[in-house]
């Protein structure tokens, strides 16, 4: 555990990694999880800093991890390469998109009027509401005919449409239920 | 975004932009979005449901992570760069640190049955959530009617039929922005309509 804080950092391997990042930033249409592909060619299959199993384990720890997904990036930093890689790997990925996202919304934001940013705005909101739902779909896919997942699903689907419960209640009882094995 | 005139709208200081995206990151487990909505439309009243849904189709169809770019122009929105960062920030810097510090730690926790039975049901809310947020937001898309198809179809395209997202904005976002120019394009006075 140590050599990720105590070796010293090797420099072209970060800078080469931060600037390789850099690049597929801006390529994650999709949100984190579709730059995946590109970052496992190159981090498993290009450079072999690692393997398969510690690739895929990381994408589940940053999902049990509170928080956005794409810090699985900061995970598969640490144990490329340390606390660099964990900086460098997470600024390259955050960095270009962020920029683009800020001037984007400004852009956009800025003409409230304007006809075509108008349309921007009101014609891709259909998709995000339509892609929130195909999040759903692609996510209960693996558990269609789990009876007690679907449950779980369809219960807390009603609860947090209809309630003001706070989420974190309706995930603590979730945990505690897959925890003592009713969901098995 | 849009501004809807004559509502009250909160005006948040980078600090509590920070604080409230920090509270409601550190609780996201399996998806950051359904409370990120839940928090912004709901609870603070910083943007209309309306308002919500376009920014986030925004964030959708720009490359990087969906909430990153949300939170980032909402801060710029209400506070500019230092908005952006503190709404950013709050998203990021407390999970990363407990993110790395599992990841340290990773392989003497994953494994446990314990550790994964809990994951299978915090995933089973999680998808709950993000179905009730999308039932949330569907109130919103009443009066575009040609809307109702772009989203039956991505829903069919990419949930259904693992269509990916770059293909879906091209399939279903790029003809929903061009019918929707058509309906509000600018009509010189006098002409026959």
């Amino acid at each position: 555990m140590s050599e990720l804080f105590l070796s010293a950092p090797d420099w072209p391997l970060l800078t080469e990694i931060f600037l390789r990042f850099l690049m597929l930033s801006l390529l994650a249409t999709g949100g984190a999880l579709a730059i995946a592909p590109g970052m496992h060619a190159y981090l498993v299959g290009e450079r072999g800093l690692l393997t398969d199993a510690q690739f895929v384990g990381a994408i589940a720890l940053a999902q049990a991890a509170p928080g956005p997904n794409v810090l699985f990036v900061t995970v598969l930093g640490w144990q490329a390469a340390g606390l660099g890689g964990a900086i460098a790997m997470t600024l390259g990925a955050l960095l270009p998109s962020a920029m683009l996202a800020v001037y984007a919304g400004r852009i956009v934001g800025s003409h409230p009027q304007n006809p075509f940013m108008r349309a921007l705005r009101e014609g891709l909101a259909p998709l995000a509401v339509g892609l929130t739902f195909s999040t759903g779909v692609l996510l209960l896919t693996p558990w269609v005919t789990d009876l007690k997942m679907m449950a779980v699903v369809l219960v807390t689907t009603a609860v947090a449409y209809k309630t003001k419960l706070q989420p974190i209640f309706m995930i603590l009882t979730g945990a505690l239920l897959g925890g003592f094995g009713l969901l098995s | 975004m849009s501004k809807d005139s004559g509502t009250q709208r909160a005006v948040p200081s980078a600090a509590t932009l920070y604080w409230s995206f920090t509270k409601m990151s550190l609780q996201a487990f399996g998806g950051v979005l359904p409370l990120a909505e839940r928090m912004i439309v709901a609870e603070k009243n910083w943007l209309t449901k309306k308002e919500f849904v376009e920014m986030l189709g925004l964030s959708q169809t720009l490359p990087g992570p969906n909430i990153i770019n949300l939170s980032l122009m909402l801060g710029d929105q209400f506070q500019g760069p230092r908005g952006a960062f503190a709404a950013v920030m709050g998203c990021l810097s407390l999970p990363i640190l407990i993110v790395s510090a599992l990841a340290i730690f990773y392989s003497a926790v994953a494994d446990h049955p314990v550790a994964q039975g809990a994951l299978q049901g915090m995933s089973a809310v999680s998808v709950g959530l993000v179905i009730a947020m999308g039932l949330r937001l569907l109130g919103t898309q009443r009066d575009y009617k040609f809307g109702w198809l772009v989203m039956a179809g991505s829903v069919v395209g990419v949930g259904l039929m693992g269509l990916k997202l770059t293909t879906s904005i091209l399939v279903f976002g790029l003809p929903s922005v061009l019918v929707r120019y058509w309906q509000l394009r600018p009509r010189s006075d006098g002409a026959s309509s």
